[in-house]
C-alpha cells in the first residue's frame, strides 16, 4: 500500500500552519474532534454565499440544488460505511444525539420493568449515561460487560451477561481513552444470538478505519461528522431500514411528515421521519465533502498510517522513565487505534497538558469522558492523552516526546 | 508568563501547612470531579481570627500550591478580611496569571477554606464571605 503524503494533506488544514503560543501548532487531540481540510470549510461558505436555500421545498434551481447536495452527502455517508441506502441514514447533532435517539425513541417503546439492557465498562458517557437514564425511568437493570488484562473486553463476562437475554447491547467500536478497537462483528453475532438489538458507538472507528456496518450486521451505528473532517452539528444515525421503519420518530413538526389533517398525520418517509425541522443543512452537505476527502486518500492508508504513528509513539514513549502508557499492550493491526492515554509519575495530567501547550502542543487531559473508566477501573484521577489522524507527524512525536522532558525538568525529576 | 514559576514549583514540591489538623474549628472537603482535584481545608479560629490554617489534598501543581500559599497567607488575618478575598487575591498571591482553563484549580483552596468559614457556627450571617 502506498503512503499517504502528509505532506500534501497538511497543506490542505490552513489550521496546521498556525501557531500556538509562538510555536508551529501540533494537534494531537483529534479523537476530541479533528481538523477541517480547506475543502470543507470552502463547502459551507459555498452553501451560505451560492446556494442557501431551505431543501425539500423549493420549487426554484437554488433550493434543488441544497436538496440535492444534502441528499447526497447521505449517499456518500451511506458508501463510506457500506449502508444499504441513504434512507438508512439519519442526519443529527452528533453520536451523543445519534445513541439519545435510539435511547428515547426505540427504548421508550420496548423496555420494560425488569429487562436487561448492557453495555460495556469501557463506555464513553454518551454510550453509557442514555441507558442509565432509560434503566432508571423504566426500571429496567443496566450490566456491564467488565474490562480483563489490558483493558480488554473479558469475553467469559460477555457470555455470562449476554445469558440475560438483555433486549439490547451497545458497545464502543473504538475506544477513546485506552485506544481499544472491539471485534464489533464477533460481539454482534453472539449478541444476535442472545435475542439482544446491536448498537455500535463508531464515533472513534468511523473517521480512523474502514467500517463495513453490514458485514458487522449491527442493527444501529452512531458516528460524529467533527471527528472525520466534518463540522461540528452534524453527526449520523446508521439503522437498518425495518427497524427504522418501526422506530417512532423523536421530535416532530416540519419536513418529518408525509401529510397533516386537522385530525391525524402520516410519517414522511426514511430517513426524513426523523429529522423533523430544518436540518443543518450546511453541516451535512460539508460531511459529504469530508467523506470525499477521506475517500480521496483511502481509510486504509489512514490507518496504516495512524497505526504506524502509534507504534512510534509508543516506543517512544515506552522508554521514558516515569511515563506509563494505558491501554492494549500487544500493538497489531486490529489492535489499538491511534489513541495513547498515559500519565506521568507524580505529575497531574492537567501540568503535562499546560507545559505542551507552551510548546505549542495540543493534547487532552482529564477523564476523557469515561470517568469510571479512568478513576474507578484505572485508578488514576486524569489521564493525558495524544491522539493521532492523518495529517500528524513522527517529528509532533518527537516533539510531544521533548516536552515530556520539559514537564520533567521542570518539576524537577 | 511561566506558569510554572520557581514559586509555583517549590510549593508544589514542597508544601506548607499539608496534612490533617487535629481538632479544627472549621474545616471543609472539595473536589474537582472535572480535574481529579481533591481538597479539604482545617482552620483554627480564635477571637475572630484564623490562628492555623492547613490543607491536605491532592491535584494539579496550581492548585496544590496555591493551597499552600493561601494556608500561609490567611494565618493571622481576621476572618472579614479573608471574607473580602477573591480570584484576584488568588492570582496576585500566585504571581501568575492561570488563564480561563486553570482559574477553577488557582481558585479551589480559597473555594474551600470559605466553605469551611461559612460551616463556621460563629461566622456571623451578614454575607461577609463574598462568594467567589
Amino acid at each position: 500500500m502506498r503512503r499517504i503524503d502528509v505532506g500534501a494533506i497538511r497543506e490542505d488544514f490552513p489550521i496546521l500552519s498556525t501557531r500556538m503560543n509562538g510555536k508551529p501548532l501540533a494537534y494531537l487531540d483529534n479523537a476530541a474532534t479533528s481538523q477541517k481540510p480547506r475543502q470543507v470549510i470552502s463547502a459551507i461558505s459555498e452553501y451560505y454565499g451560492r446556494y442557501n436555500a431551505n431543501i425539500h421545498r423549493g420549487i426554484y434551481k437554488i433550493a434543488e440544488e441544497a436538496t440535492e447536495k444534502y441528499i447526497e452527502s447521505k449517499s456518500k455517508l451511506a458508501r463510506m460505511i457500506n449502508a444499504g441506502s441513504s434512507r438508512e441514514i439519519i442526519y443529527t447533532r452528533n453520536a451523543t444525539e445519534s445513541i439519545n435517539l435510539v435511547a428515547l425513541s426505540w427504548g421508550e417503546a420496548n423496555i420494560r420493568r425488569g429487562d436487561h439492557i448492557l453495555i460495556t465498562e469501557m463506555e464513553h458517557h454518551s454510550n453509557m449515561v442514555p441507558w442509565m437514564v432509560l434503566a432508571r425511568r423504566k426500571g429496567a437493570v443496566l450490566d456491564y460487560v467488565r474490562l480483563g488484562k489490558d483493558y480488554n473486553l473479558e469475553m467469559g463476562s460477555l457470555e455470562k451477561e449476554l445469558s440475560k437475554n438483555p433486549k439490547i447491547m451497545a458497545f464502543t467500536h473504538a475506544s477513546n481513552v485506552l485506544g481499544t478497537v472491539n471485534d464489533a462483528r464477533s460481539i454482534t453475532t453472539k449478541a444476535h444470538k442472545a435475542g439482544a438489538l446491536v448498537l455500535v458507538d463508531g464515533a472513534q472507528s468511523a473517521p480512523h478505519m474502514g467500517v463495513d456496518v453490514r458485514g458487522i450486521g449491527c442493527d444501529l451505528f452512531a458516528l460524529s461528522g467533527h471527528k472525520m473532517l466534518g463540522p461540528t452539528g452534524i453527526g449520523a444515525l446508521y439503522g437498518k431500514e425495518e427497524l427504522l421503519e418501526r422506530m417512532e420518530p423523536l421530535l416532530t413538526g416540519g419536513d418529518m411528515i408525509r401529510s397533516v389533517t386537522y385530525e391525524s398525520f402520516e410519517w414522511n418517509e426514511l430517513p426524513w421521519k426523523f429529522e423533523a425541522g430544518t436540518p443543518n443543512i450546511a453541516g451535512g452537505i460539508a460531511l459529504g465533502t469530508a467523506v470525499d476527502y477521506i475517500n480521496k486518500v483511502g481509510i486504509g492508508r489512514i490507518r496504516a498510517h495512524e497505526e504506524s504513528l502509534t507504534s512510534y509513539a509508543i516506543e517512544r514513549m515506552g522508554r521514558i522513565k516515569g511515563v506509563k502508557i494505558f491501554g492494549a499492550s500487544d500493538h497489531d493491526a486490529n489492535g489499538r487505534a491511534g489513541i495513547v492515554s498515559f500519565a506521568v509519575d507524580g505529575i497531574h495530567p492537567h501540568d503535562v497538558s499546560q507545559i505542551f501547550d507552551g510548546e505549542g502542543i495540543a493534547i487532552r487531559a482529564g477523564h476523557h469522558c469515561a470517568m469510571p473508566l479512568v478513576t474507578q477501573l484505572i485508578k488514576e484521577p486524569a489521564l493525558s492523552r495524544m491522539s493521532f489522524y492523518l495529517y500528524n507527524t513522527e517529528e509532533e512525536v518527537d516533539r510531544a516526546v521533548a516536552a515530556i522532558d520539559k514537564v520533567k525538568r521542570t518539576f524537577k525529576l | 508568563m511561566d506558569m510554572y514559576a520557581e514559586e509555583i514549583i517549590s510549593h508544589y514540591e514542597y508544601p506548607h501547612n499539608k496534612g490533617r489538623m487535629e481538632r479544627p474549628s472549621a474545616s471543609f472537603h472539595d473536589n474537582n470531579p472535572l480535574c481529579g482535584d481533591d481538597m479539604t481545608i482545617y482552620l483554627k479560629i480564635s477571637g475572630q481570627k484564623i490562628s492555623e490554617a492547613m490543607f491536605d489534598g491532592s491535584g494539579c501543581a496550581i492548585s496544590m500550591a496555591s493551597a499552600s500559599m493561601l494556608t500561609d497567607e490567611v494565618k493571622g488575618k481576621s476572618l472579614a478580611e479573608v471574607g473580602e478575598m477573591d480570584a484576584r487575591s488568588i492570582i496576585s498571591m500566585l504571581g501568575i496569571d492561570p488563564g480561563p482553563a486553570r482559574l477553577k484549580c488557582a481558585t479551589l483552596s480559597l473555594r474551600t477554606l470559605k466553605e469551611a468559614l461559612l460551616s463556621y457556627r460563629k461566622m456571623p450571617a451578614d454575607g461577609s464571605v463574598r462568594e467567589l
